[in-house]
């Protein structure tokens, strides 16, 4: 056998969106190639707590997260062949404090403005729809079209199915730099020699502003680090997302009946963690005291394992997603800042689009470009 | 980590007798959904491991996941050395929230 060394398409990165924008590209009958430094969605993409979540989110990147939910995330177990385990239960955003009033209050105007149907409800509302929680919580957001998912299963089953329709996936390989042939972008130069293509698109997380800047082109995006707990099996107790104002924690129970449940220390940006995905003990004392807070009934429940991981934050917490003008034949899919999951169904339609079509037609992502950052006046 | 190329299997997959002999008991995955996760394109042990949900139970892989690891490996026709291991995941024994919670010394009042 030959061995690949061009296609249409190289996609930089072996996460959810280069497994599900390979998918997209695929099915429109184009040659693509993904290259992965390690194992498939071994970033954030399986290191995040499953939320697809529309409120709380910025107005800039909503249309991503409706277009997700109500066209994509009902059918997408059954278009992978995997059980994605999607689950549309609502999100509660809870608050203890008149502080956190404001900060839901806020996040749900700006929300409603844009057509989503969020709104604040008191403590005691909350309670009925989620009983367990503490009598400390004295408001929430409720958006009842929020949910989760299980990004395990729902990146290895883009992989899955991208690998179905033709799609070659080069794990093991490092990319060095991008590198231009007549002002186009082409070669990817990667410690196992060349690889060529039309179009190359690059979403490789944190690591994709070090690959940008080969063809000169910057976003201010750097990793930053979040943990995970998961606890054993529990009865099924709820179904819905949760999230609170003040930060301590966020999560749900998921469909096999163990919740994971995410956050920090505080100190996560100064704890050596030796360049490895380790987890701290600082960490998971942290989270549980923040589930107490709100959930004292999980206080015997037992955990079974911690998880950590980096994720490409952004410095107004918003992806890139765009063609490069300087760079014709590059696109960018990256700074998804924690909360790419649930869009990256959609991403992948944007994505696959603007490297197709040249624009994004089905989604409005013009908000979302790598050129709107801007040094203080 | 070597490199691998990945594309999708042109042969069919072939069930064998033992396909339904329980594996990983926590999460009970069979030796058939193994194999079957390796033939749609699983090919370390993480990637089984998220797929499946083997290793992801109580014990946390400590029972199976040399049994997993030689299963990878013989489907892949490659050392079970080349497939990886499972990351290993603190707390090493089961710890309930609360016991977690009490680890205070200097903890930032609110």
């Amino acid at each position: 056998m030959i061995e690949k060394r061009t296609a249409d398409v190289i996609i930089i990165g072996g996460g959810i969106m280069g497994c599900a924008t390979a998918y997209r590209l695929a099915k429109r009958g184009v040659d693509v190639l993904v290259l992965e430094k390690k194992e498939i969605g071994n970033g954030g993409s399986c290191r995040n707590a499953g939320g697809v979540r529309q409120s709380a989110r910025d107005p800039k990147e909503l249309p991503l997260a409706m277009y997700a939910v109500k066209n994509i995330w009902p059918t997408l177990g059954e278009e992978l062949g995997v059980n994605v385990e999607y689950h549309q239960g609502g999100n509660l955003r809870l608050g203890l404090t008149e502080s956190d009033i404001k900060v839901l209050e806020n996040h749900t105007a700006k929300s409603t403005k844009l057509g989503l149907d969020v709104k604040m409800i008191s403590g005691d509302e909350a309670r009925e729809i989620c009983p367990y929680m503490s009598k400390d919580v004295i408001a929430a957001s409720w958006c009842a079209t929020d949910g989760h998912a299980n990004p395990l299963t729902t990146t290895l089953g883009f992989y899955k199915k991208a690998l179905e329709l033709g799609v070659t996936f080069i794990t093991g390989v490092h990319v060095n730099e991008i590198v231009k042939v007549k002002g186009r972008a082409r070669k990817v130069i990667t410690d196992d020699g060349v690889y060529e293509a039309d179009n190359i698109l690059l979403c490789a997380g944190y690591e994709s502003r070090r690959i940008a800047n080969t063809v000169g082109i910057d976003a201010p995006v750097e990793r930053q680090f979040n943990e995970v707990l998961v606890t054993e099996a529990q009865p099924k107790m709820f179904d819905v997302m949760i999230g609170v104002a003040g930060g301590e924690f966020y999560g749900h129970q998921s469909e096999h009946g163990s919740f994971v449940l995410g956050g920090n220390s505080g100190l996560q940006a100064f704890t050596s963690n030796n360049d490895n995905f380790v987890t701290n003990s600082l960490t998971a004392p942290s989270i549980s005291r923040g589930i107490i807070k709100y959930f004292p009934v999980l206080k015997n429940c037992k955990v079974v394992r911690t998880w950590s991981g980096w994720y490409d934050q952004c410095i107004d917490v918003l992806p890139v997603i765009d063609n490069v003008k300087e760079v014709p034949g590059l696109t960018l899919g990256f700074g998804f800042s924690g909360h790419g999951f649930g869009i990256s169904p959609a991403v992948s339609i944007a994505l696959s689009e603007l490297i197709l079509d040249g624009e994004s037609k089905t989604i409005d992502i013009s908000q979302l470009k790598y050129d709107r950052f801007k040094p203080k006046k | 980590m070597a490199k691998v190329i990945r594309t999708a299997n042109k042969e069919p997959f072939v069930e064998k007798p033992d396909d339904d002999m329980i594996i990983c008991r926590c999460e009970e995955i069979t030796k058939g959904e193994i194999r079957k996760a390796v033939y749609e394109g699983m090919r370390t042990m993480n990637e089984v491991k998220r797929f499946l949900r083997s290793g992801m139970g109580l014990c946390q892989g400590q029972t199976c996941q040399k049994l997993v690891q030689g299963i990878i490996a013989s489907e892949l026709k490659t050392k079970p050395s080349e497939v990886g291991m499972i990351t290993g995941r603190a707390p090493v024994r089961p710890v309930d929230i609360n016991t977690f919670s009490n680890n205070i010394t200097d903890v930032k009042e609110d």
